[in-house]
This record gives structure tokens, sequence and C-alpha cells, in this order.
């Protein structure tokens, strides 16, 4: 019978309820979103790391996070030093990174080493770079853009032609000649890192030790260096996913509070009727409480519908900037924010409701 | 007090505060009702005939003097306690109908029902007090589809689902017309003859008065007449 009452006062004020909904389904939309760029932008991050085929990847000293997008800090000296001296190195390739539009970063590489390395790019059209203002940009990034071969665009107060649109999922989304990148940077021979392939990848620990050895450069295997790419480990990010679902608790309370409290006055007159018939102030705050379960059930859904309709917004006008992914094991936290919010919220009305007194709340008009 | 009647006053006494006045609403009531009497209270606006009527419905506790209502002591009961009374001891039933405007007019007495924890199903003698009350078609109604009559007539069956032993009827027909105020007042004379249900009824209409077995006058918080 509990059921029955909150559902029939949600059909009675279809749009209180329909607001109230869409209202709580925000912030779940919010942390969805949130969560779901986060994981996915590191994923794709990891994915790319893995596409370049290496299997030990150098990093400067002074690099302190996973996401290295400073001056390239490792002297380019180290690529042949790290090619000749080290054994079961078969090739090094030194990389220059460029943050080109948060979190979208342009790649300076020697193309001969790269398809060496990783087997090249594979082209949806177009052919590696050639010249020194070639420019190749992923099929994402092309979207977004408009990009296309034979265009010229300038990016960096330098004027590219685009000679090929690659798929993603190696490297980079925007790829040039390393040496150009080097000159519009005014970097002298320094890299971003380091990408080393080995003869047997198993030896990619022991790699590692003899680098660590005798240099002073942050090493890695590749497993390690993808590891990395985790939320935990990308400074800012966990404090930032906590705020947003801090804020999902805050707006949940408050809407629920609102709807709650205007629901309950608009209803004196019915919590009047159910005091005379007995009804405890446990039994009507339990179904202020069961509403508020259910909007907070009901706007969990709604918020996860609208987070897909915010996954579609993203794929279909910023692709490459945002890669966002459906995070599926946030659904029930998304939702149990949105409960601790929601039922908060209902408290002051439903104890407010509880406490009526019965006369007064039966002659209320 | 004298356990052989239901309903038992004695110097009974309220006083609301408004603002920083005190207004007596009641200054001294003793009355005695047996089981099974068919009681209305008549009187002016401000007689004190209401707060009589939520004093013994367990809505509001009295001020001073003793109340008893099917042997439990009104005046030291808990909000806990008169809660379990209206659950259980009275039924009302109110001018304005009070059903509940979200539910059927079956909900509304399953509302009641369920409150008083008298189960989900419905007695087959009830289902017969549904017939009697001509309301056994209307239920899958709510209560913006059915005439003032059948509003009452609904409240009427909610307030008497859980067998309380006292029926409170506050102005039963005062939004009714002449009809249907007939109408509803055969069916608690009916009501209190054919089940013996103890009914207090307040009224302003002498010909509702009527129907009863005793009326009982009141004026400024004093019973001044008993006929």
């Amino acid at each position: 019978m509990t059921t029955k009452l909150v559902f029939e006062n949600l059909k009675h004020k279809p749009m209180r309820s329909l607001l109230s909904f869409l209202l709580i389904g925000v912030p779940v939309t919010l942390i969805l979103t949130l969560v779901g760029l986060a994981h996915g932008m590191l994923e794709d991050s990891q994915n790319r790391a893995r596409g370049v085929g290496a299997d030990v990847v150098v990093r400067g000293a002074s690099t302190t996070s996973v996401v290295n997008l400073g001056p390239p800090a490792v002297s380019e000296g180290y690529v042949k030093f790290l090619s000749t001296e080290v054994p079961h190195v078969t090739m090094a390739m030194g990389v220059i990174n460029h943050l080109v539009d948060f979190p979208v970063v342009m790649t300076g590489i020697n193309p001969e080493q790269f398809d060496r390395m990783s087997g090249g790019f594979e082209y949806v059209v177009g052919h590696q770079l050639s010249g020194p203002d070639d420019i190749l940009v992923d099929r994402l990034y092309a979207a977004q853009k408009k990009l296309w071969v034979g265009q010229t665009f300038s990016l960096m107060n330098h004027t590219w032609h685009v000679v090929g649109i690659i798929e993603g999922g190696k490297l980079a989304r925007i790829v040039v000649q390393a040496t150009t990148l080097q000159q519009l940077d005014s970097i002298v021979n320094k890299v971003s890192q380091i990408w080393l392939k080995l003869d047997n990848p198993a030896n990619d620990d022991a790699v590692v030790k003899d680098i660590e050895s005798r240099t002073n450069l942050k090493v890695n295997t590749m497993e390690e260096f993808t590891a990395l790419w985790n939320v935990n480990n990308i400074r800012g990010v966990s404090e930032f996913i906590y705020v947003i679902m801090g804020i999902g608790v805050v707006i949940g309370f408050a809407v629920v509070c609102l709807s709650m409290y205007m629901s309950v006055l608009q209803r004196t007159r019915e919590i009047g009727i159910l005091k005379s018939l007995g009804a405890s102030k446990s039994f009507i705050l339990r179904i202020i409480l069961a509403e508020a379960v259910v909007l907070a059930f009901g706007g969990t859904v709604i918020g996860i519908l609208m987070s897909y309709g915010a996954w579609w917004l993203i794929r279909t006008f910023v692709p490459a900037s945002l890669p966002m992914i459906i995070m599926y094991a946030w659904w029930p936290i998304a939702g149990g924010v949105t409960l601790v919010g929601a039922l908060l919220g209902a408290l002051y009305p439903g104890l407010s409701a509880a406490r009526h007194d019965p006369i007064e709340a039966l002659a209320y008009e | 007090m004298n356990s052989g009647f239901i309903i038992q006053t004695h110097d009974l006494r309220k006083t609301y505060r408004v603002g920083k006045v005190d207004v007596p609403a009641l200054r001294g009531v003793d009355l005695c009702v047996k089981p099974g009497e068919f009681l209305a209270i008549v009187g002016p606006s401000g007689s004190g005939k209401s707060t009589l009527f939520h004093i013994i419905g367990g809505l509001t506790p009295p001020t001073s003097g003793e109340v008893q209502v099917a042997g439990q002591n009104l005046a030291s009961l808990t909000d806990a306690g008169r809660t379990s009374l209206r659950k259980r001891t009275v039924g009302f039933v109110f001018q304005k109908f009070n059903l509940l405007p979200n539910l059927t007019a079956r909900d509304n007495i399953a509302v009641a029902r369920y409150i008083g924890g008298t189960g989900s199903a419905s007695e087959p003698q009830f289902e017969e007090v549904l017939r009697v009350l001509g309301i056994d078609q209307r239920l899958d109604h709510k209560p913006s589809a059915l005439s003032g009559g059948e509003q009452q007539r609904i409240a009427i069956a909610r307030a008497i689902v859980n067998h309380p032993a006292i029926l409170l009827a506050d102005e039963p027909t005062g939004n009714l017309d002449t009809e249907n105020s007939k109408a509803v007042l055969e069916i608690l004379r009916d009501l209190n003859q054919r089940l013996g249900q103890t009914i207090l009824m307040i009224t302003h209409n002498p010909e509702a008065a009527a129907f009863a077995n005793q009326i009982i006058h009141m004026r400024d918080g004093r019973i001044i007449e008993k006929v």
C-alpha cells in the first residue's frame, strides 16, 4: 500500500515528478559523463601507447606524471646510446610531444623509424609524411576539424599540408616530422620520450634495470607504462571526480528537498487524513522517504539515459578531443550518490510532515 | 469511572492558545455514552462540539479533566497512544469527506484497512456493507468522479472498515443536498441499529439530529441540555 500511495502521488503531479526526475538526473549525467571522459581519455592514451609497438619507454628524470606535456627533457643523444650500448635493444625512437588543444597532442616522429617499430599507420586515405610541412591526422580529429587530404591549415602559427588521414590507436592523433616540431618549439637536441624495441619482449625487465643503473632516466616496461594511465595516477583527476560526486549529492539533496517540501505542503490535508486514519509518524515519514527513493531511482535512470545523450553529442562534435566511454560500473555509484542526496533532502520535509498536527492538517485548504 | 460506558468524560476542559491569549473551548464537559448509542451533538459555532469530537477521537489531548474511550484514559495517552486509538477504536466521517484524491474509492478503503492492520483482503461481511451503502459498483472511481453523496458513503465505509468501537461523524451532511443527506443519515441509523455501531454525530441541522437516539446541546464549551 505504501508503494501504491507513493506512485499515485507521483502520478497525481506528473509535471512536478518529471521535473524532479530530470533535475535529479543532472548530477547522475554529470558524474557519468566526467568519469566516462576521464576513463575514456586514459584508455585512449593506453591504446595509443600500446599501438607504437615498443617494449620499453624512457622518459626524462624530472617527469612526475605519466601525462608528459612539459618541454622535452631527454637528450637526443640517448637515442643513439640506447640503441647501440644497451643489450637487447634493437631500435630506439625519440618522439616530441606538443600539447595542441588539451587533451590533443601533436607528436613529432621520424617516419621511417616509426614505420619500422610499429608496422606503420593504417591509412584511411593518403600516405606517410615526406615533407617538413606534412601532417597526418587521425580519423576522429579529421572529422572534428573537418580536414581532408590535400588541405592546408594553420596550427601553431605554421601552415601544414594534410597528407594522410590515419586510423587512431597509434601514438598520437596528430603526427608531424620530429625535426619540424623541434624547430617550431625551438628545441635543440631534446626529445620527450624514447620508445625502445627489444629483441625479445621478455627481456624488458632486464633492459629497464640496465638503463636505470647507467642513467638517471625514468624507464618503464610497456606494461608498467600503460598501467600508469590510471585515474589514481593522474594528479587531480580523483579529487575532481570526488568534487563532482559531492556536487551530485548537493544537487540531489536540494532538488529532492525542494520537491518534497512542496509536495508535503500541497498534501498537508492528505497527511491529516492519513493521521486521522491512525497513520503513525513513522508511516508518514516512510511514505516521504519511499517517494524520495523512487525519485532517486527514476532520476538515476533518466541520468543514465542523458549520459548516453552526452556520449552521442561528444562523439558527434568532439570525438578526438573528448574520447568518452560508458562506465557501467559507475551506474550504481552514481545511483548511490543520488540516493544519499535524495534521502537527506527528503528527511526534513518528511519529519515536518510526520510532525503535522492532524487537526491543523485537516483544516488546511 | 463506570466501565459500562464506551465514552465517559468528567470535567473535561480544553484551552487553546491563540497568540498570547488563552481561548477556552471546553469548560467542564461531563458526558457518558453507552455502547450502541447514536448521539447527536448540536450547538452553534464555537460551542465546543468539534473540540469534544477531536478529543474523543484522539486528535488532540485535553487540557484537564478525565476522558475515557473504550476503556482507555485519553488524558494520559501519549501521541503514539492516540495514534493507536485512531487506528483501531474510532472511525471518522468528515463534512468534506476527506478522501485521498489520488486513490480510487477501493484504495481509500484499503489504506484505512492497511493502516489499521486488519489485512488486505476484503471480508464478505464488508462486501455486504458496501452493497448496502450502494457503492459496490463505484469502487474503482477516484473521488473526483464520484458525487458528494457517493464520496460520503465511501468515507463511511472507510471509517467502519476496521470495526471501530465508535464512529465519529462531523457534520456528515454539511456538504450534501437534501436527498443525499437523508440517504447518509439513514445509513448511519442503519449501521447503529443493525450492527450496534456507537455513533457520535456533530450537526447544525435539527432534522439530522432527529435521526439520533439522544441529542446533546452545547453552548460556550458546556453541555446545556440532553434530550
